[in-house]
């Protein structure tokens, strides 16, 4: 793609292994670009390594977990390019929120149990912007409150206080307090109610209208990326498998895994069909895959899939998807292989 | 609602305090024998006991008489006036009298080296957890030997080395003899003197044991979501340690120094002896070997009441420092 001016985040070849007798290499050499105000969209079953990736491209890796590979730049908003991989300790601590943020799995978990939300968007302020005063500090906390739809009295409330949609509100509101161009969110409903999940949605989607920030938001409901995305990126065994506009792969998925996680979810708005799962699992990221990883589990497997790993590239009008169908002329189904009994 | 949380507190102390007194007073009286009986046939063993001896101490050792109903309103009366009858160790002095100075050594010097220790260990735990597996982490299990070796032992090696071998520092008692008790310079500079060597021996001893518990509660706290946010934050690491993570791993140890600051009152009856220091654990040792049952049952007391006072300090001291205690 081109070097245009509204790039935000581009990785390349990221890999992310945890170290061990047998290292995990959760993550394997995994490529993505983000421009300003883009929702990209990473699904993927529990274990693909999509948390993992998050945690890489904001630099929150911690031991085991190490990068092995590739390398991750970023693009402040003066439009300098900083190498995430290479700052030092300090000057990534300048960026972090101030021009990416991240909302966490668990808001239960993500605020301190003994301070008030108060005191804990003071801690933000003091670090980033020295030159606000106290009071200066709390009314720009109870005007973030009152973004995310919570009562600006609520500064001086603590976290077990509050609900887990409030608390999930005001971790979107931590993560907004500095106006990054980033935001990155990794699973922010998955543990909150489908009611208050959609009312979070409905709370991002209009906040980030509203200050037009990009978003990487990972989860493992599919149907939920096809309706908040711009791109969407399918992960299976640490890769990508399929990388596509998010408009189109409703219709259009090309690889044999996206399809068969759509056909595993009911769509809210289309006809009846059969809902059908994927047998079998993911394989164990601690060994070297022949092959495509996805190959015991598919069924559209052949020969070559055992033991040629497929690129993640484009086929003609499409997007970049890694299958060996894609080399397979339209109508002339490949020489299928007898399913493995075990899979 | 501060003010009810504090009123509450109260109210339940009150009532254990009773409890405290209560027992205090039933406890001596439901075991078999009687201290006057005890006294009595020791008398007539070494000669005739005069008439009216029974009574008389009776009154001296305070234990009043009549039905055991009366007896409880008088010993109450006797304790609000802090009269707790006269010692028999040191006959005639009243038993009040013997237990004050001694409360006064024992606090300063124990609490103060609980203090320490306790700060010592929470601090350096802290940091250890922090930094695991580094230099300072290695900090962890030689503080847990010292721990672990017997109390009296230390203390009797660190007599040996300090005060036998290089002569620096005095090895028994509170302060020098000779000179005269009261706020002079010279009385306070012997005293902290005389009070290095037990209170190391108090510090080296238990300072293990806080480090290790915070250590590890340091560690537990770093993984938490709370911690990885505050990183991800752009805080620095001294306001991520300080602010985020020992600020939560604190809290078991701030429960566990309630316990051991009543035990500071109680007496570190070891370290007393081996040191001949004039606290409140060798008074008791004394009382005990003397059969000297006023004073037996006015440091019981001393000790119930230490231990709750140091718990309702330290239960208000945790609604501060964890608001999610305030409620319930």
């Amino acid at each position: 793609m081109n070097d245009d001016a509204s790039l935000v985040l581009r990785a390349t070849d990221v890999s992310v292994a945890y170290e061990g007798r047998r290292p995990t290499r959760a993550v394997r050499e995994v490529s993505l670009e983000l421009h300003a105000g883009e929702v990209l969209g990473i699904a993927g079953e529990s274990g693909c390594g999509k948390s993992t990736l998050a945690y890489a491209l904001t630099r929150m890796l911690r031991p085991p977990a190490v990068q092995t590979g590739g390398t991750i730049e970023y693009v402040d908003r003066d439009g300098r390019t900083w190498d995430l991989t290479a700052l030092e300790p300090g000057e990534l601590r300048k960026l972090r929120w101030a021009e990416f943020s991240m909302v966490f799995q668990s808001a239960m978990n993500a605020l301190n149990p003994v301070t008030s939300v108060g005191a804990q968007f003071d801690d933000i302020f003091r670090t980033h912007r020295p030159e606000m005063d106290r009071a200066e500090r709390r009314e720009r906390a109870r005007r973030l409150l009152e973004m995310v739809g919570i009562d600006p009295k609520r500064v001086r409330s603590f976290p077990h206080e509050l609900s887990g949609g409030m608390r999930q509100r005001v971790v979107i509101a931590l993560a907004l307090a500095l106006e990054p161009r980033l935001v990155v969110m990794d699973e922010p409903t998955t543990a909150l109610d489908v009611l208050v999940q959609r009312e979070i949605l409905d709370e991002i989607s209009r906040l980030r209208a509203e200050l037009g920030f990009a978003v990487i938001f990972i989860t493992h409901d599919l149907g939920l990326l096809l309706e908040i995305s711009d791109s969407l990126a399918v992960m299976y065994a640490g890769q990508f498998v399929e990388y596509a506009p998010a408009r189109r792969i409703a219709e259009e998925a090309q690889h044999p895994y996206t399809q068969g996680l759509l056909r595993s979810f009911p769509s809210l708005r289309g006809g009846r069909r059969d809902l059908r799962g994927i047998p079998g699992n993911p394989p164990d990221l601690r060994q070297d895959l022949d092959g495509c990883p996805f190959a015991p589990r598919c069924e559209h497997a052949f020969d070559r899939c055992r033991t040629e790993a497929p690129q993640l590239l484009a086929a003609p009008g499409y997007w970049p998807f890694s299958c060996h169908l894609r080399d397979v002329p339209n109508g002339s189904e490949p020489r299928k292989v007898e399913v493995d009994e075990r899979a | 609602m501060r003010l009810r949380y504090i009123g509450r507190k109260l109210g339940f102390y009150l009532v254990a305090a009773w409890v405290a007194i209560t027992v205090n007073f039933f406890l001596p009286r439901l075991i078999p024998g009687d201290p006057v009986s005890i006294i009595i046939s020791r008398q007539t063993q070494s000669g005739t006991v005069p008439a009216g001896e029974a009574a008389a101490l009776r009154k001296l050792l305070g234990l009043g008489s009549g039905s055991l109903l009366s007896q409880y309103g008088q010993y109450l009366d006797q304790l609000v006036h802090l009269n707790f009858g006269l010692s028999i160790t040191e006959f005639p002095t009243p038993v009040a009298d013997v237990v004050r100075p001694a409360i006064a050594w024992t606090l300063v010097l124990v609490g103060l080296a609980t203090f320490i220790s306790f700060c010592l260990g929470v601090g350096l735990g802290a940091l250890a957890g922090w930094k695991r597996g580094t230099r300072i982490d290695a900090l962890v299990p030689s503080t847990t030997l010292l721990t672990a070796m017997p109390y009296f032992w230390l203390a009797l090696l660190l007599v040996y080395l300090f005060s036998q071998k290089w002569n620096l520092l005095p090895a028994q008692q509170g302060y020098d003899p000779s000179l005269d008790v009261g706020w002079n310079s010279a009385f306070i500079g012997s005293a902290i003197q005389h009070s290095i060597l037990p209170a190391m021996t108090l510090v080296i001893a238990s300072v293990g044991g806080w480090l290790l518990g915070m250590r590890n509660m340091t560690v537990a706290t770093l993984s938490e979501d709370f911690v990885v946010a505050a990183e991800a934050r752009g805080l620095s690491p001294v306001r991520v340690l300080t602010r985020y993570a020992a600020r939560n791993a604190v809290l078991p140890s701030v429960s566990g120094f309630a316990v051991s600051i009543g035990f500071v009152v109680s007496g570190q009856i070891v370290m007393e002896q081996v040191f001949n220091y004039p606290g409140l654990g060798s008074l008791l040792f004394q009382a005990v070997s003397n059969e000297d049952y006023p004073l037996m049952q006015a440091l019981f007391l001393t000790i119930s009441f230490a231990v709750l006072g140091s718990n309702l300090l330290v239960d208000l001291l945790y609604g501060l420092i964890d608001p999610r205690t305030r409620e319930a």
